[in-house]
């Protein structure tokens, strides 16, 4: 069982109290990108065997979203940051950097 | 006018733990910037309760005052004096991006009291109630079977739970199921080191 400690209310919130929320940081392309900006936008999504960045809602709890840093194989969490950003804090990527040297994720690694 | 009751009216249940709803209580709703001081102050002015940190509930005389989540807050008082204490807050609130809102209709209130309490809980909420862990003065909003809940400890042996309205039959049945009589498991009596 998955658990997140949810940045806002500070609790351990167990997987069935939390929304998964796909995939985290994807740039938004709108009306005017081009063709391929949006495609990527709108279908191409990481599917990664080792570490994952995703969006949760801790939905039974306070409401907020929030990020997630795991790993998809040993379910290991690196860590939970706030919503208000573009990509993984430093600490986070450290944390990564210091467990899973190599690590890669779309313009990360 | 028509007569207003709460959700089960006053419906109660004996099992391992005394399950009741406890009936028309007044709640009041306020969303903002909670580190302004106008937003302190009427919550702290309308609950007369000190204003509680993160997940905490302080209560007073007359209601108590409960952290919902890092831009929320609910006010508990008597139900009779919600419209009272909301016409206050407005005014007090003036033009600050703030909303305060009467909720006590769309929520329902149990009480859930008895050695067992935390066992019965725990079997229905993905919360770690350890005595050491979950104490009087916290709020946890949580999952209660399939429906979201808060709840909070008034004492040792008591919990209380509110839950959406429209739910708390649910929450009820599920309650009366958790703490139908035999399915003891003496979880947390057997953590407690007295």
């Amino acid at each position: 069982m998955l658990t997140l400690q949810c940045p806002y209310c500070g609790v351990q919130a167990d997987e069935t109290e939390l929304s998964a929320g796909g995939e985290a940081h994807i740039e938004r392309h709108g009306p005017g990108s081009s063709d391929e900006a949006f495609q990527e936008y709108l279908f191409s999504r990481e599917n990664p065997f080792g570490v994952h960045f995703e969006r949760w809602r801790h939905s039974h709890g306070c409401g907020k979203w929030f990020h997630a840093a795991r790993n998809t194989v040993t379910l290991e969490v690196y860590g939970t940051y706030p919503a208000q950003t573009t990509e993984p804090p430093a600490d986070i990527r450290k944390r990564i950097s210091g467990v899973a040297p190599g690590w890669t994720w779309r313009f990360l690694g | 006018m028509s007569e207003t009751i709460s959700a089960l009216n006053n419906a109660g249940f004996s099992g391992l733990v005394r399950i009741d709803e406890t009936g028309l209580q007044g709640m009041i709703t306020l969303r903002g910037d909670l580190s302004l001081a106008t937003v302190k102050k009427v919550a702290t002015t309308a609950s007369g309760a000190a204003f509680p940190g993160q997940r905490q509930i302080t209560v007073s005389d007359t209601g108590a005052l409960a952290w919902m989540s890092p831009d929320e807050l609910l006010i508990l008082c008597p139900y009779e004096d919600v419209s009272d204490r909301l016409a206050k807050m407005t005014k007090s609130l003036g033009n600050t991006n703030a909303l305060a809102v009467d909720v006590s209709d769309a929520r329902a209130i149990f009480a859930i009291s008895g050695e067992d309490a935390r066992d019965v809980m725990a079997k229905l909420c993905p919360v770690d109630l350890h005595p050491e862990v979950f104490k009087p003065g916290e709020i946890r909003r949580t999952r209660l079977a399939q429906i979201a809940a808060a709840i909070w400890m008034e004492d040792d042996d008591t919990f209380r739970l509110i839950c959406f309205r429209s739910v708390a039959q649910y929450a009820y049945d599920a309650l009366k199921v958790a703490a139908a009589a035999g399915s003891a498991v003496g979880f947390h009596a057997a953590q407690d080191p007295a």
